[in-house]
């Protein structure tokens, strides 16, 4: 047996700008063991619901993340209605359902520049974010925001999108999936990705299924978890299925959000051909007393709000389930066998968000 | 659409917590969460689980220093929950698969999502 040497992997790390730290240890240039540390950016946004009022905490709840924080806004609000039997005009949903699609499509975007960063192809990493800037547009065109969008409220959204507009938005689309379509079939089709990626940091269908794993990650090991698919917002009148494949590894991981990229872009079209007319909002009235674990799947997977009301202006307890925090177990567990060299490719797989993770 | 999700909380007793998670494993639940409430000299503890979408809850209420056994035996994944709180809530949680003794989130003050461990709130940011 050769001699264990431990080599720390983060919290500072090129292919990885936010602060996670793993303990990897090696025999020869193999990992054996990963032992993760997280928690040096802990911010205690969770505590801050006791000094702000349930109608405010949107703001913070879409400042846990910079890329899914339009998503967190909608997870918290759903949390609310459902304490407080509030129904949400069909119209809004539609909305909700546009924005979170367009968060989808630049999340994943950013993340297969990144993974293509990661893997030394920075050509298509170009490529892959020249594309999520054209999506940052649409979500600064009709929200005001590119990252923060500040439109979804307790009750409905803040702010509509005209015909012209989703006309426009819906015009973009066959051009955009074309483009999106060459893109992706350089990550599925190209024989030096295939290379980097089949085989690495593999999980079977039972185990990711046992290790609580959630998203793109769970989906490409075979596990049909989405929690779109319970018809939450719009997904229950757009009729969707969700994109799984089963080889488990990291190419399985990056083909399901090239999929999803495609599968994003469909929803939109059929949520622009379907949104019905009719108010935004619901005027709110009361303060929410009872509890609710509100789901909702982001590019990253489900993220859970739990959310606890006495009847007061102000909540007591916010928890935040974040996908990634769900998603360090099976991390651990793909990195053993893998080669140091691919350590930072496996990492990137299951897309961390530290940001998420340190709410 | 409004959700309409049914979510089913059962409250259990601290000795029956292994036996129940032990019946959601082997009927195919997966583990979603481990979650802490401080309700004020207690602290509820909430373990979520999931099958088809069907949610369930099951929700311990343990005092400051009573110690919490491990599920992580059944639920591999339970130790980033089990560690978290510990580390945020001073919750003693037993026989962890992967302990970090309290380092896992490395916060500038002890425990502190806990108003009853620390007497009072004390959320400086706030």
């Amino acid at each position: 047996m050769s001699k264990r040497i431990v080599v720390p992997f983060g919290p500072q790390h090129p292919v990885l700008p936010e602060p996670i730290h793993l303990d990897l240890v090696l025999e020869d240039e193999t990992v054996v063991e990963a032992i993760p540390s997280i928690g040096y950016i802990h911010r205690g946004l969770e505590r801050l619901i006791e000094k702000r009022e349930f109608t405010e905490y949107v703001y913070v709840a879409e400042r846990i993340c910079g890329i899914c924080s339009f998503m967190h806004a909608v997870c918290y609000s759903q949390g609310i209605e459902e304490i407080m039997k509030i129904e949400v005009p069909d119209r809004a949903h539609y909305l909700r359902t546009i924005w979170s699609e367009c968060s989808r499509l630049h999340s994943h975007l950013l993340w297969l520049g990144l993974f293509a960063d990661g893997m030394g192809f920075e050509n298509l990493f170009m490529r892959s974010w020249r594309l999520r800037e054209s999506v940052l547009d649409v979500l600064e065109d009709t929200s005001g925001g590119r990252v923060i969008q500040g439109t979804c409220k307790v009750g409905g959204v803040r702010r509509d999108i005209g015909a012209e507009k989703l006309a426009e938005m819906h015009r973009a689309l066959d051009p955009f999936e074309e483009q999106c379509r060459d893109l992706g079939d350089v990550f599925l089709n190209d024989d030096t990705v295939k290379y980097r990626l089949q085989g690495l940091g593999v999980i079977p269908k039972d185990e990711a299924y046992a290790l609580g794993a959630v998203g793109p990650t769970v989906r490409a090991s075979g596990v049909a978890i989405d929690h779109r698919e319970t018809g939450y917002a719009a997904y229950g009148d757009l009729g969707f299925k969700p994109v799984v494949e089963t080889t488990g590894d990291c190419y399985a991981r990056c083909a399901v959000r090239v999929k999803e990229v495609y599968a994003s872009i469909d929803l939109i079209r059929r949520a622009i051909d379907q949104i019905p007319e009719g108010p935004l909002d619901v005027k709110v009235r009361g303060t929410p007393d009872g509890e609710y674990f509100s789901r909702v799947e982001q590019p990253r997977g489900e993220v859970i709000h739990y959310l606890r009301g006495n009847g007061t202006k102000h909540l007591t307890r916010a928890r935040i389930r974040t996908p990634t925090l769900a998603n360090i177990p099976i991390l651990v567990k793909m990195l053993p066998n893998a080669q140091l060299a691919d350590v930072p490719v496996v990492v990137l797989s299951i897309d961390p968000c530290i940001s998420c993770t340190e709410r | 659409m409004t959700v309409n999700e049914e979510q089913t909380i059962i409250n259990v007793a601290l000795d029956d917590l292994t036996r129940e998670v032990e019946g959601l494993q082997a009927d195919g639940y997966r583990l979603v969460q481990i979650g802490c409430t401080d309700i004020g000299g207690a602290y509820e503890v909430n373990y979520s689980f999931d099958r088809d979408y069907q949610y369930r809850n099951l929700r311990v209420t343990v005092g400051p220093e009573t110690e919490v056994p491990s599920i992580s035996s059944l639920y591999w994944g339970a130790f980033v929950y089990e560690n978290e709180m510990h580390d945020l809530f001073g919750i003693p949680v037993t026989g962890i698969n992967i302990d970090f003794k309290g380092t896992f989130i490395k916060t500038a003050e002890k425990y502190p999502f806990s108003v009853t461990r620390r007497g009072g709130d004390q959320c400086r940011n706030a």
